[in-house]
């Protein structure tokens, strides 16, 4: 008799595994350490969240399954292989930079954020995170989903005594609660009709599926979508995001808008273009025009922000991002029409990578100059280039590369490749939404940037940069450069298949 | 001429292209000890000289090595893949083509670092200056030498940034307005662009111009050449600029300083039409054929607009401004270049690069001579200028009004000059267009077009009375003549008008032979 207990690759699961513990140690850790000691705990879920990142490492080698069927070995629920990799890397990385932002944030923010608390949801839901790309089985990845947002609701809403905050944690809680049931109705529908969970069981079964229960599926096909949209903050799910930012802690807001998007796209990715190939005719043009909508809409209201308002800053970051959710989602419905889907899916990674570099490059900065100004309006930013030289230009930086204007190099790279998947798969409608959202993007990038270099109101701020945050510039910062000198380094994924 | 080794070529021609970066680079870092100067502004604006003195002696170097018996073969070529994923190679090298239009634009970047050295823009620090002055540099020099679609869209859009915070922080009055305009036409265009071109390298399998040249597009169907020219040429054309895509342009040139006004003139607008002449005439012609009756009839509209709108702007009361004037008279002979390349011809096309350097040269010195004129009397307004009979510059400056009557008579394209050959090339160009084109219509276009070099003499007759003639009154504030530092910066455009005027064939026998390779399928 075949065992029925299941051999763990524990060297497989190490990334997501590695979080969660740090996190639970954190936790049990906080009753210990006293008052004075509790930055302790912020280091060490830095140092977990790098060992997560390093142990990505051994696992280049080949890919690796665990968790498999008894019986049937070709289906596991959990594979590593390069897609998962990329986006774990992405998620501990970034995590881990948002993790520094963090902090110092924590470090000001003193009394009103409770530390031992912060770090453990936050590394719980990094643990989700870096779980769902890897997840093979619709029942993995709903429940990596609801790891990664469950914390992260608690983590907007956790600032004591701060009424935006916790209505901010409400109206997010909300909505995805709601994303994630229609989401959870639409996976019982597809099991329903197919009678399996694994994805790539999924993908054989639904083209045999019983006449009767055609409309069943497709439902079930829509409904599965909704979720992780929801996560993208594609349109028409993206009115909880500007709010969300502001009430959040600023890192978390970078978290979100990096992790919380990298989550839902690696998502869409998989139930799309791994469990359903065979529908591609229905997600295809949904994601296409949720893309055209979500890009619009984004850039639109960033544009509209005004520079004197409390928070412009972080709202109009919260506005880009979801313009740039619309282009991530651009491959993604191009891989329905392509002949080659994994090298529309590399688009988007690629581009992900770009973002998430550069996004919490722009974060970082943004929480330099929320410690002087509390209101971070963009106004604040004016003459920034007269106070602190560098830490201007690299915000120009990566302002330009979230334009897609050089010098921002990389960030032209990524735009070009999204466009590429588009003109390839004879999207040309979506190209030209998209050329036009690039043009409405590039003014108000180019607003800030030009607001940079102006001459001072008064006198410059000195802006004391605190060792964490000179980290996470100096770390991104590098990165950005690097990738554009060589942006083969992320585009490669473009180039070759990466499941 | 002489004989350079084929290896140290292609460093000349790499340095060129990445010399202006590194030396953007070096103008933000502190100046190291012993090259600090009298003061720091000295010091980083002597930097910018040198750097820009380096370039163009590489430029002249590789010119001079440039194997002039074989100008239609590219030379000095690099070809380094740099992103396989997108099939984007560092591919540099130069033809006849491209060789007078890397030193033109060596050339008046240099002179306008001399310009800047010994008159310091009025405005924040010219460390800023230096530094945006090199990237332009450097974006405009690769746009001639690289030969990749997705690196020459780069190098294309390299150039915005620099030149919208130079007429943004350096510019005068309604600078903000005037780049904000300046770098959305830009982008627009170029966007639209940039899916003309990824269309072109997808559907053709490579991005390698000279592939594509050889192809000449064999490979792609009629129906994918008009949508990529259509898309390709609006980004181009905003540019060039071309009626009606003109409008930033007069703005952009009031508001810019006199050092980008000149790039501006002189080299970023050439960006457009050498677009037009290395990727769109050998790559598509197809699309090409189709669209060019409708760019020949925008290319006369744009001559006899810009034309009458500065005879508009000449009138008495009209508070016409010199530099927009310049700016229109631009859209006009723009427009001839345009005309030149719609042809299709050999003839045409030779015309029109021809009239790319001319008009570079001539504008150049034009913008020069009313940016010093405006340093000597606070303003370019005719109407301030000229008073009650005329500014009188014949008396107050003789020198000044001579060259500024001579860079007046060479832009309205009197025989001898270099304004004449291009134009007349052009026009004849139009007068046996290409096969498959409609003759009657490009004979009409001739006509209207050669109606249009009167309006031009006319106007720019009307400058220089109104600004160099008239009566000099007694009380009338004395101001410098000609200074050194002046003669030094423009001198070289003085001579190279009338050498280029006096000896066509200098120019005419390094482009004549790739222009008839590039039409009849691409460069050997």
């Amino acid at each position: 008799m075949s065992s029925l207990v299941q051999s763990v690759d524990w060297l497989a699961i190490a990334p997501p595994t590695i979080t969660a513990v740090v996190g639970l140690v954190v936790l049990v850790a906080d009753l210990f350490v006293s008052e004075t000691r509790k930055p302790l705990l912020g280091w060490l879920s830095v140092a977990g969240l790098a060992a997560a990142t390093l142990m990505l490492l051994p696992l280049l080698d080949a890919d690796r399954s665990t968790f498999c069927l008894v019986g049937d070995e070709g289906v596991c629920s959990y594979t590593a292989d390069r897609f998962t990799l990329v986006i774990q890397f992405l998620v501990l990385g970034g995590a881990l930079l948002a993790a520094l932002l963090s902090v110092t944030a924590l470090k000001d923010d003193s009394k009103r954020l409770p530390e031992g608390e912060y770090w453990f949801l936050f590394l719980s839901s990094a643990a989700g995170a870096a779980l769902l790309p890897a997840s093979r089985d619709l029942a993995t990845l709903v429940v990596a989903l609801e790891v990664a947002s469950l914390p992260a609701f608690a983590l907007v809403g956790l600032r004591h005594g701060d009424r935006k905050s916790s209505e901010a944690a409400l109206k997010f809680f909300l909505s995805s609660v709601t994303a994630t049931a229609v989401s959870l109705l639409g996976i019982s529908f597809v099991y329903a009709a197919t009678g399996t969970l694994h994805l790539t069981l999924v993908a054989e079964r639904v083209q045999n599926v019983d006449g009767q229960l055609h409309t069943l599926t497709q439902t079930g096909v829509v409904l599965t979508l909704v979720g992780f949209a929801f996560k993208t903050a594609a349109v028409p799910f993206h009115f909880w995001v500007p709010d969300t930012y502001v009430g959040a802690p600023l890192p978390i807001a970078a978290y979100l808008s990096v992790i919380g998007k990298a989550v839902g796209f690696s998502g869409l990715i998989l139930v799309t273009v791994v469990a359903l190939p065979s529908y591609a005719h229905v997600w295809g043009p949904a994601l296409a025009v949720l893309a055209a909508l979500t890009m619009t809409v984004g850039n639109v209201g960033a544009l509209a922000q005004q520079a004197t308002r409390a928070y412009s800053a972080v709202r109009l970051l919260a506005w880009s991002s979801v313009g740039q959710a619309g282009y991530l989602l651009v491959p993604i419905a191009a891989a329905a029409y392509s002949g080659d889907a994994e090298k529309s899916i590399g688009s988007t990674v690629a581009y992900a990578l770009m973002y998430g570099a550069v996004n919490l490059g722009a974060f970082a900065v943004a929480a330099l100059v929320g410690r002087a100004h509390r209101l971070n309006r963009v106004a604040d930013y004016r003459g920034l280039y007269a106070a602190s030289p560098l830490t201007a230009l690299l915000l120009g930086f990566f302002l330009l590369c979230l334009a897609g204007l050089p010098p921002g190099i990389i960030g032209l790279f990524a735009k070009v490749t999204v466009f590429s998947a588009a003109v390839d798969a004879g999207l040309g409608w979506l190209a030209v939404v998209m050329a036009v959202n690039v043009v409405i993007a590039l003014v108000y990038y180019l607003r800030w940037t030009a607001l940079l270099f102006r001459a001072p109101e008064g006198e410059p701020v000195k802006h004391r940069l605190p060792a964490p945050l000179t980290a996470a510039l100096a770390l991104t910062g590098v990165l950005g450069v690097a990738l554009s000198g060589a942006p083969q380094l992320v585009l490669r994924f473009t180039g070759t298949g990466l499941f | 001429m002489i004989d350079i080794n084929e290896s140290v070529m292609q460093v000349l021609l790499a340095l060129i292209v990445v010399g202006p970066l590194l030396g953007a680079v070096a103008a933000l870092l502190p100046a190291p000890p012993g090259l600090k100067g009298k003061s720091p502004d000295q010091a980083v604006l002597r930097h910018g000289v040198t750097v820009t003195g380096a370039v163009l002696i590489a430029a002249i170097v590789l010119a001079l090595g440039f194997d002039h018996d074989q100008p239609s073969r590219m030379q000095a070529t690099t070809d380094i893949s740099w992103i396989p994923a997108l099939d984007v190679r560092i591919h540099l090298g130069t033809d006849g083509i491209s060789l007078p239009l890397l030193v033109l634009t060596a050339l008046l970047t240099f002179l306008c670092a001399l310009h800047s050295y010994f008159k310091p823009p009025t405005g924040p620090s010219p460390k800023a200056f230096v530094a945006l002055l090199l990237v332009l540099e450097s974006g405009t020099l690769a746009t001639f030498a690289v030969l990749d679609l997705i690196l020459f869209f780069l190098a294309f859009e390299t150039v915005l940034i620099p030149m919208y915070f130079l007429i943004a922080r350096w510019g005068g009055e309604g600078r903000a307005e005037a780049a904000w305009k300046f770098i959305l036409y830009t982008l627009l265009g170029s966007v639209v662009m940039l899916l003309g071109l990824l269309l072109i390298g997808i559907e053709a399998g490579t991005f390698d111009m000279v592939a594509l040249a050889t192809d000449n597009g064999r490979s792609l169907t009629t129906s994918v050449q008009v949508i990529a020219v259509l898309a390709i040429g609006i980004g181009l054309a905003v540019k060039t600029p071309m009626w009606p895509l003109h409008s930033w342009l007069p703005d952009a040139h009031t508001a810019a300083p006199t050092v980008g006004s000149v790039l501006l003139a002189g080299v970023l607008l050439k960006m457009g039409t050498y677009g037009f002449v290395r990727i769109l005439l050998p790559a598509a012609p197809d699309g090409f054929r189709t669209f060019a009756p409708y760019l020949a009839a925008f290319a006369v509209v744009g001559i006899i607009y810009g034309s009458l709108a500065c005879l508009a702007l000449t009138r008495r009361g009209a508070n016409g401004d010199l530099k927009r004037l310049i700016a229109y008279s631009s859209v006009g002979h723009m427009g001839f270049v345009l005309l030149g390349i719609a042809t299709m011809t050999p003839t045409g096309v030779n015309g029109a690069l021809f009239a790319n350097i001319a008009h570079g040269l001539i504008t150049g010195l034009l913008f020069f001579l009313v940016g010093g004129l405006k340093d000597r009397t606070g303003s370019t307004d005719l109407d301030t200028l000229a008073k009650e009979t005329g500014a009188a510059l014949y008396g107050r400056a003789p020198r000044l009004g001579g060259l500024l009557a001579f860079a007046a008579v060479a832009s309205l394209g009197l025989p001898g000059l270099a304004g004449f050959w291009g134009e007349m090339l052009a026009l004849f160009g139009a007068f046996d267009p290409a096969e498959g084109l409609s003759r009657p219509a490009f004979l009409t276009f001739m006509a209207i077009g050669a109606f249009g070099t009167l309006l031009t003499a006319a106007y720019l007759l009307i400058v220089v009375r109104r600004v160099c003639m008239g009566a000099s009154p007694q009380d009338s504030p004395k101001f410098a003549d000609v200074r050194s530092y002046e003669f030094a910066a423009w001198t070289p455009l003085v001579v190279l008008t009338v050498v280029a005027g006096l000896w066509p064939r200098a120019l005419l026998g390094l482009t004549d032979p790739a222009v008839q390779q590039l039409l009849a399928g691409g460069n050997r």
